[in-house]
């Protein structure tokens, strides 16, 4: 005997003691998937028989339940539940869960029963305890359908209980398997000719009955047309659009979901009393004049309609008003209220309409969803899902969406069929932003990327970001990437420096990377550039916080937008936009405060103490008291505090607003729908090259060859004129751009940083033998670890801005760089 | 770091004696805080000057355990501070408690001194040793910019025993630095006690001293204050007017209103978004008409700090369960702020780049929707009635912007049409007539609509 139940269900066992529950549980689900009260009795009490911890067992049995039905798992109760207010509390559980509830009752005789307890030792009540639950069951049993159970199935005898075999079947909303390519449109609204339009300019095949009325659209090979619902109502023609629509789910070349519209016609053409307005009279009028076996036809149609279909493997779900993710697949009364009606307020609007929740904006799931109900003047993507009723009823247009192609197709009204009582175009400050919802970035999260596969956030990282996020940084909207920390090179084991240029080399040969470039380290402020075509952008910080407030950010954006134009790179790319990955200069433009609060009284303090000391040491010395060590050494640090000084110094030039600022991008990081991390790094210089004038700074280079010795002694010798000439160093870095190694990414960059310019870093006496000694046992593991991590993060950014992905996709990794900047990683590094 | 000491008392060498260092040999000693160095640069009848010298090991000074510094390129290797001192209370001891076997009379006798601290943060300077008798002479040291730093040269001269001097200096050099390279706990009061006696008790910043001294550590300057109050015979308030509390400030102006708004319009669970320090969410706790109160704060530390302030910890049950600390933040749409009467933000919407506006009317105003939502923010205008504040700067550091009357009616307004609210204005604080009160507030009201099928 099959026993049918649904793919996603509540299964609740019911009997007698005695009756064999467990044992058929066992033999036809996973024992994961069988919640029985004697395993939770005994989880909470130590002890499966203890009836006084019944209460604890079911209501921590309901708990688990309803996780394993929130995440889509099938969960079997092995409980008597032979009383009605045990079942009703499943079924309770069922609905809030949104899965449809099974009864399998096992009503075998009373002496079986009996007897298999009495092979149990820990069952040791009475035969009326066996009797009393058979009573109870045998009066709730005709009842259980009315109860709420979708399916029952009564085993009688244990040869019943033997042959019977659990068959799950599909929901009649999962059409997985259906793949497509798919069309699917948008709110019809009784409006015949315009569908004709759309189905023609979509390369269906009208077929027409005897009197020219369209009664089937045969699709182009493959395809298949979907309709989002609200076939009916308000429109000129609802019969024939019913007509053609009937005739083409019928052939199998379409799918539709239910509307409102068609659940309250059907209601009405029931004679049910309902309120006739919203086009309704229409519908019925134009009804009336067909005969009564179409009315029928129709009543039919639009009764069996479902309220959302799963397609696409569960990529693509269409339902009417939309759906969120936890009612995808699901079927209850509120998943289909939510399909039709969508989710309402209980508030109207100036117009009398109900206001309805932006559900959307908060959407995140994986899978597509195309819904009509509400009439937008455009169509737009909203955290991947969109609204095709573009009110052609209103005298708008009738959309289409290709999928998976994304390509809209619409074809204009004929005219307006019917009024609005609200004024299609919606003023542009009352469109709801894209909106970031907490639970997008806090909390312990992972973020899935291209390249180095899952990337975790810690709820502390998160919790510190967030507050950075919300206080300093800019507008999320122009917030597309952050770039990576960067690791420096290799400790050098050479005596008087911590880093060479000659320990990178060996890095990148020994990862298999032969062309290196070294491109020269501008000691500024790392700087994204956002740069808009027509108006707007950014530039802002590597925590996000805008560099200059906005008429000077505005003044600057103004005079790279020029010479992006010039340059011609928007047609060049094709774009509207670009960002740049760029180094602002000089230090001081946006570090004054530090540079005076940390480094320069820093150095005047040292070099006002150790010129003291020397001083009153060498009156010591030439009285003949012995402090010759200390005297050198204080010289020496004397020396290190003047080297000191003139190493920040170097770095700061009179800026007077924007006067003296200029930029020095190094890698156009994307435009629109593309990135260029698949480009080596000459052809980035080469076309950021192209900016002239005052404003960009060029960044001088060389390529080495990692396995040419004389070209790494030429390296090393170019390191060294830049650093003697009091460069702060130079970045080493695969001339291809993004590599993969054996062991994943290879690290996009290392610093090499001049010995001079590390007393900044590392104070002015690093350089004193036992310091450098001391210093060189510096970890650079967590650092590497870091800028790994968050380099997958920036190109992830980037190819989802490039995919035009919602901006809660792009933000969960721009948020996450941020996060994971707050570990504690040596900040000199 | 370095500081020499000068006599020109006859015979001068008589300093050695008393600091019982030979003139003639260059010493060294490990402290706590390094190597010190006591070495002579002169030392004969007419003059003697001892130099202390002290080598700190930078490398250990920011690695090394217990260490609270996280950069390596730091001042406090060459500023006289408190690694001196404590290399100075060491190595000097004998002589600071002016106790001399040789030279007892010279040890209680004045003597022409001169000190000299070739790196000291200045501000102070004069302000603290001028009433203890010495004369100042101070050099300030170049930034390199052109503009002076926060050091100078630091010379001080006067008639003072010995110990006197080293009492002096062993207290108010930590005082002028402003820190203290190790954690300050009660016998740092026992330790200011002792060098000051004396002189501190009738010094006129003695409260400013205590506070320094002790870090600004409440407890302790309370309990120094009192304990010198004792010695010195006078009133603990008479010393300490820096703990009276100020007459009612506007803060407590607006926190009122705030209450009697919630109250007047029947609020029994309320929102608190921006919490802070958890000032409000006090006085809601102590109404219990406010039946469920959610205190949300962007900052995990100022949610830290309003669990300490409020003693969540010890808080019953049934208080404890009125309250919830949350950390979110008012541009991301959160959920869990839903279901609410009220929701207050006091001085909030001035810390929101302009914008930020938008989402956070969209977190309160679609998401949160309470039936209330009360809004305060400074009233621009009314800065210039503000004395101590110059013209056209903002009343915080962190102020995006301070609206006029007209500019807050305009944003909430515009909120109020675009949210199906309506909004009233309400002024706190004294009411200028020209220029209004210095808070505004504007209470937003939720329009009920009937429910309509469609």
């Amino acid at each position: 005997m099959d026993l049918k139940i649904p793919d996603l269900c509540l299964v609740v066992l019911i009997g007698a003691s005695g009756s064999g529950k467990s044992t058929f549980a066992r033999r036809h689900f996973l024992p994961t998937q069988v919640l029985s009260s004697d395993y939770f009795r005994g989880l909470v009490a130590d002890d499966e028989n203890d009836q006084s911890a019944s209460a604890a067992a079911f209501e921590t049995l309901h708990f688990v339940a309803g996780k394993r039905l929130d995440a889509g798992r099938t969960t079997v109760v092995d409980a008597t539940n032979v009383q009605r207010s045990d079942r009703a509390q499943l079924i309770e559980l069922a609905r809030e869960h949104n899965v449809l509830p099974v009864a399998i009752v096992l009503d075998l005789p009373e002496e079986v029963c009996l007897a298999r307890n009495a092979s149990r030792p820990d069952r040791d009540f009475g035969a009326h305890v066996v009797r009393r639950h058979r009573t109870a069951l045998r009066k709730s049993l005709k009842h259980l359908g009315k109860e709420g159970f979708k399916r029952v199935h009564v085993l009688h005898s244990q040869s019943e209980v033997d042959e019977a075999v659990v068959v799950p079947e599909r929901l009649l909303n999962d059409l997985r398997h259906e793949t497509g390519p798919f069309d699917v449109i948008g709110d019809v609204h009784g409006c015949r000719a315009e569908l004709e339009d759309l189905l023609v300019k979509l390369g269906y095949a009208l077929v027409r009955d005897d009197e020219g009325r369209p009664v089937d659209a045969v699709p182009p090979a493959g395809r298949r047309a979907a309709f989002v619902g609200d076939l009916v109502d308000r429109g000129p023609d609802t019969p024939g659009v019913l007509r053609l629509v009937m005739g083409m789910v019928e052939a199998g070349h379409a799918f539709a979901v239910c509307g409102n519209h068609e659940q309250k016609l059907v209601r009405a053409l029931r004679g049910r009393n309902v309120q006739v307005k919203h086009g309704l009279a229409e519908s019925l009028a134009q009804l009336a004049a067909e005969p009564e076996e179409f009315r029928e036809r129709a009543v039919r149609f639009c009764d069996g309609l479902i309220a959302h279909y799963v397609l696409d493997g569960g990529d693509l779900v269409i339902a009417h008003a939309g759906l969120p993710e936890k009612f995808h697949g699901r079927a209850s009364a509120r998943v289909r209220s939510f399909a039709l009606y969508g989710d309402t307020t209980g508030e109207t609007d100036e117009y009398g309409l109900p206001v309805r929740y932006p559900w959307a904006t908060e959407y995140r799931g994986k899978a597509t969803v195309l819904y009509g109900h509400t009439p937008t003047p455009e169509v737009e993507w909203i955290n991947n899902t969109m609204c095709l009723d573009t009110g052609v009823v209103f005298g708008g247009r009738l959309t289409a969406l290709r999928y998976p192609e994304r390509e809209v197709v619409a074809v204009d009204a004929h005219e307006v069929w019917y009024e609005p009582v609200r004024p299609l175009v919606v003023p542009e400050a009352e469109r709801e932003p894209d909106v970031l919802a907490l639970s997008d970035v806090t909390g312990r999260r992972f973020v899935e990327t291209a390249h180095r596969g899952r990337i975790g956030v810690r709820p502390e990282q998160a919790a510190s970001a967030l507050e950075v996020m919300s206080r300093f940084a800019i507008d999320p909207h122009a917030l597309l990437y952050l770039p990576p920390t960067m690791a420096p090179t290799a400790t050098s084991q050479r005596p008087d420096v911590l880093e060479h240029p000659e320990d990178a080399f060996v890095e990148y040969r020994s990862a298999g990377v032969r062309q290196v470039i070294c491109e020269e380290k501008h000691m500024g402020s790392r700087a994204v550039v956002l740069v808009r075509k027509d108006d707007g952008g950014v530039i802002h910080t590597r925590t996000g916080r805008a560099f200059f407030d906005p008429p000077s950010g505005e003044e600057l954006l103004a005079r790279v937008r020029e010479e992006v134009t010039r340059a011609g790179l928007w047609e060049e790319f094709d774009t509207d936009w670009l960002l740049l990955d760029a180094e602002l200069l000089p230090w001081n433009a946006k570090a004054a405060g530090l540079i005076r609060e940390q480094y320069a009284s820093v150095g005047a303090a040292a070099t006002g103490a150790l010129g003291v000391a020397v001083d009153v040491l060498a009156r010591t010395a030439s009285r003949g008291v012995d402090v010759g060590e200390l005297l050198a050494r204080t010289e020496s640090r004397r020396a290190n505090a003047t080297g000191y000084r003139d190493a920040y110094l170097r770095y700061v030039r009179p800026t007077d607003g924007l006067a003296g600022v200029t930029i020095a991008p190094f890698q156009l990081l994307a435009a629109r729908g593309r990135t260029f991390h698949d480009r080596d790094h000459l052809w980035h210089l080469d076309v950021l090259g192209r900016l002239e004038g005052d404003l960009f700074t060029r960044t001088r280079h060389l390529v080495v060859d990692t396995a040419d010795d004389e070209q790494v002694a030429a390296g090393i010798r170019w390191w060294e004129d830049l650093t003697a000439a009091g460069g702060e160093g130079m970045v080493v870095k695969p001339l291809a751009n993004l590599v993969r190694g054996d062991r994943g990414l290879v690290q996009p960059g290392v610093k090499v940083r001049g010995r001079e310019y590390l007393r900044i870093i590392y104070g002015p006496d690093y350089t004193e033998p036992e310091n450098l000694e001391r210093l060189r046992k510096r970890g650079l593991g967590a650092k590497r670890s870091l800028a790994i991590r968050e380099y997958a993060l920036g190109l992830e950014a980037l190819e989802r801005v490039a995919r035009d992905e919602p901006l809660w996709r792009v933000h969960e990794c721009v948020f996450a760089v941020l996060a994971l900047e707050s570990e504690p990683v040596d900040p000199r590094l | 770091m370095l500081l020499t000491l000068t006599t020109t008392h006859r015979p001068a060498t008589d300093l050695s004696h008393l600091l019982h260092k030979h003139p003639d040999r260059a010493q060294s000693f490990t402290t706590s805080s390094g190597t010190a160095h006591v070495f002579y640069p002169r030392a004969d009848e007419e003059e003697c000057t001892v130099a202390l010298l002290l080598e700190v090991d930078p490398v250990a000074l920011v690695r090394g355990p217990g260490s609270t510094l996280t950069q390596y390129v730091n001042d406090r290797p060459y500023v006289a501070g408190s690694l001196l001192t404590v290399a100075l209370g060491s190595v000097f001891r004998t002589a600071m408690n002016g106790r001399s076997q040789s030279r007892a009379d010279v040890a209680a006798t004045p003597i022409p001194l001169t000190v000299r601290v070739p790196v000291l943060p200045h501000r102070l300077v004069d302000q603290l040793f001028t009433p203890l008798g010495w004369t100042t002479h101070i050099t300030p040291l170049p930034l390199g910019d052109g503009d002076d730093s926060r050091y100078a040269d630091v010379t001080l001269t006067g008639t003072l025993t010995l110990s006197e001097a080293l009492k002096h200096l062993y207290v108010l050099l930590p005082v002028l630095d402003g820190d203290k390279h190790y954690w300050v706990s009660e016998d740092e009061v026992d330790k200011l006690l002792r060098a000051g006696e004396g002189w501190l008790g009738a010094h006129p910043d003695r409260e400013l001293i205590t506070t320094r001294y002790l870090m600004r550590r409440r407890p302790l300057v309370r309990s120094a204050l009192a304990r010198l109050a004792d010695v010195e015979e006078v009133e603990p308030e008479e010393l300490d007017n820096a703990l009276v509390e100020p007459k009612m400030s506007l803060a407590v102006q607006r926190r009122e209103a705030i209450v009697e708004q919630l109250k007047q319009v029947g609020a029994r669970s309320v929102l608190d978004l921006g919490c802070g320090g958890g000032a409000l969410l006090r006085a809601l706790l102590e109404d219990p008409g406010f039946t469920r109160i959610q205190g949300v704060d962007v900052s995990a530390n100022a949610l830290a700090t309003a669990a300490r302030k409020l003693n969540v910890d010890k808080m019953s049950d049934r208080q404890r369960a009125r309250l919830t600390l949350r950390q979110s933040s008012l541009t991301y749409a959160d959920p869990d702020l839903k279901g609410y009467d009220a929701a207050v933000l006091m001085e909030v919407v001035e810390h929101l780049d302009p914008d930020r506006l938008p989402a956070l009317e969209h977190s309160v105003f679609v998401v949160a929707r309470p039936r209330t939502v009360l809004v305060t923010t400074p009233n621009v205008e009314y800065n210039a009635l503000f004395e101590t504040l110059p013209e056209g700067r903002h009343r915080h550091s962190d102020h995006r912007f301070e609206w006029t009357r007209a500019e807050f009616a305009d944003w909430a307004d515009g909120v109020a049409h675009r949210r199906g609210y309506t909004v009233t204005h309400l002024p706190i604080g004294p009411v200028d007539p020209e220029r209004g009160a210095p808070t505004q507030l504007a209470v937003f009201t939720l329009v009920e609509h009937s429910s309509v099928e469609d």
